[in-house]
């Protein structure tokens, strides 16, 4: 991040953050209060899992799963920095153990299967846990029929540091949502700022109903290596939420502040007890189960 | 072929078919000799340069660095998914188009029938000619070359067809207009519908498995790997250069990406080596032909008399398996 919250320049008091999209010096409790969104230009800013989990599901509902599976150098990967000091220092800047952040929580008394993939860790890169935590997920809403969202910030894509096995979380992270789709189950994508390459071409795609927060990076390749194939400058607004969109591949764009209640409406519509037509019908969607009601 | 494609060969190929192409000219001149001491001498060189040609051969095939793979992998001379094809399978019907965009050249599908058994076949096609390569992007496929593989992999289930995916590409096509009718999307649905598909899937990767791009048509119930080839989450130029900001390293990037069939073996992602003729698929390529086909139709055979609800059970757990990560004991309240 380019802002910085000590200096004085940038922040004096550390009352004021500099947005790093617009450049204005903005008043933090200002932007925290709108979700950490720039009031200038409506930047949205990196926020933690924790943050997100705050945001989006009812107070004190999360119950974190498989929390205790950490990466290891498995490759005993030899780059500048070692694998293990990068996860160790990206472990010890967000207090996680990885970029993803799973569990069982409830929207508006809704209860759901969430997951994070926080853009803080390693840019939020999909090495063999995160691909572990998303097929783990997909498994367990299958299991309990609960709709199953995925919030992505991983603009790492496949984590490079795990080569092949992080290449082929892409195809385990798809199958398991297949799984979970073909027995009737929902899934929810939510595409943050900036989910790129591997994730961005596997489960991140691959949503029942795709939502984007404004302004996300969002595409396959990076755009410095479009540039350097094509040889032209990239247009304006290139590759972000709103090109998906014109584009026909995310289904809206949802600012953050409207994100949650826009989850209470759409799961009103996807978990629903099944009409009798549905059950009636000797077709294959006999075996399609409805995810659980509320109970309340 | 002519001299000059003859030397289109990486470095450290090239003394070895400097040698080759010193010792035919001997032959010919002793083929041609007009008398005996011209005979004897001659006889004596292609003699010698047959044992340095064996001793170098030896040197340099006999311990390949995975940078050198990878070079094989990308060789000029090297067969292609079109050759595979044109070989080994007859009454080959090719089928074109995704039916929503266009036709994309840079992967080839369609039916085929290999020692009586009928396929459907599909690839990356690089292109042979220069103007083939730049049709094809030089294996770089778009969005709606993956569309149409999984169109004509639908057809392929409907027809009960085992499929046959020979992978061999630098990587998806980074382009605007890949990224503009989404590229993301075409290969992440062509992997999620791979992984249940009802019918038995042989992926052979058969030179370069550049990332996102291969695993597009990449997805089955069998992982084959030719001995020259990689598999790879990115380039070794791509990985150097994030690395290192040094494109130039990216003989140390093939090392430390474990990429090398036997590392991939070793990593629990491929399943099986397919030996290539002595220095590569190229030096002899009837004979990798005739490998590839006997691996293939062995592979066939065993997929065949797996019942479907099974075989994808076993394709889920191969993938459900992929990856290494450890469990830390939790605190017990
Ligand atoms: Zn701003």
């Amino acid at each position: 991040m380019k802002w910085s919250l000590g200096s004085k320049r940038g922040a004096p008091d550390g009352l004021w953050m500099k947005c790093e999209a617009c450049d204005n010096l903005v008043y933090k409790k200002v932007v925290e209060d709108a979700h950490h969104v720039c009031p200038e230009c409506g930047f949205h800013f990196r926020i933690s899992a924790a943050k997100r989990i705050e945001y989006l599901l009812d107070d004190g509902s999360f119950v974190e799963h498989f929390s205790n599976l950490e990466s290891i150098d498995a490759l005993n990967f030899k780059g500048q920095k070692s694998y293990k000091d990068k996860l160790l220092k990206a472990q010890k800047n967000t207090g996680q153990r990885e970029a993803a952040v799973f569990g069982t929580g409830a929207i508006a008394g809704q209860k759901v299967v969430f997951g994070v993939i926080d853009a803080n860790f390693i840019m939020g890169s999909m090495g063999s846990v995160v691909g572990e935590k998303i097929a783990r997920g997909a498994e367990l809403a299958r299991k309990e029929k609960l709709p199953f969202i995925v919030v992505s910030g991983s603009g790492g894509g496949a984590r490079m540091e795990e080569g092949i096995l992080s290449l082929f979380q892409m195809a385990k992270t798809s199958a398991a949502i297949k799984r979970l789709q073909d027995a009737g189950g929902i899934y929810i994508a939510i595409l943050t700022n900036a989910t790129m390459g591997g994730s961005m071409a596997s489960w991140a795609s691959l949503g029942d109903i795709t939502i984007a927060e404004p302004k996300a990076l969002l595409g396959f390749a990076g755009p410095r290596v479009i540039a350097q194939t094509v040889r032209q400058e990239l247009p304006a607004g290139f590759q972000t939420s709103e090109f998906l969109l014109d584009h026909g591949f995310v289904d809206m764009v949802v600012a953050r502040k409207e994100l949650r209640q826009k989850l209470i409406s759409l799961l009103r519509y996807t978990c629903r007890e099944m009409p009798a037509y549905v059950k009636q019908s000797g077709r294959q969607t006999s075996k399609v189960e409805a995810p659980k009601v509320a109970s309340r | 072929m002519s001299g000059v494609d003859r030397l289109n060969v990486p470095e450290f190929e090239r003394p070895i078919v400097e040698l080759e192409m010193k010792l035919e000219s001997a032959r010919m001149d002793l083929a041609n000799a007009r008398d005996e001491a011209a005979r004897v001498s001659k006889e004596e060189e292609v003699k010698h340069l047959e044992k340095d040609l064996k001793k170098l051969t030896d040197s340099v095939f006999g311990n390949l660095d995975p940078w050198s793979r990878v070079q094989l992998a990308r060789h000029p001379n090297r067969p292609l998914t079109t050759d595979y094809i044109k070989v080994l399978f007859d009454d080959w019907q090719e089928l074109f188009g995704d039916r929503a965009y266009a036709d994309d050249p840079a992967i080839v599908t369609g039916l085929g029938t290999i020692n009586g058994v009928k396929c459907f076949v599909m690839g990356h096609r690089k292109g042979k000619t220069l103007k083939e390569r730049l049709e094809c992007n030089f294996g770089c496929a778009h969005p709606e070359g993956y569309r149409k593989a999984l169109r004509k992999m639908k057809l392929a289930e409907k027809l009960a067809l085992p499929i046959i995916s020979f992978i061999n590409t630098p990587g998806a096509y980074p382009g605007l207009e890949a990224e503009e009718r989404g590229q993301s999307q075409a290969i992440a649905e062509n992997i999620r519908e791979m992984a249940t598909l009802r019918v038995p899937i042989i992926c052979l990767t058969i030179g370069e498995g550049g990332s996102g791009g291969a695993l597009g048509i990449g997805v089955g119930d069998r992982y084959l790997i030719m001995e020259n080839s990689y598999y790879s989450v990115i380039s070794p130029e791509g990985c150097a250069a994030i690395l290192w900001h040094d494109a130039k390293r990216a003989s140390d990037a093939a090392k430390v990406l474990r990429l090398t069939p036997n590392d991939l073996i070793e990593l629990g992602i491929m399943d099986e080596i397919v030996p290539e003729p002595y220095g590569g698929a190229h030096r002899d390529p009837r004979k990798a032909m005739d490998i590839v086909k006997a691996t293939l139709l062995r592979h066939l055979g065993e997929l065949q008399t797996i019942d479907i609800d099974t075989l994808l059970d076993q394709r889920y757990e191969k993938l459900r398996k992929m990856g290494k990560y450890q469990e830390v004991p939790m605190a017990t309240a």
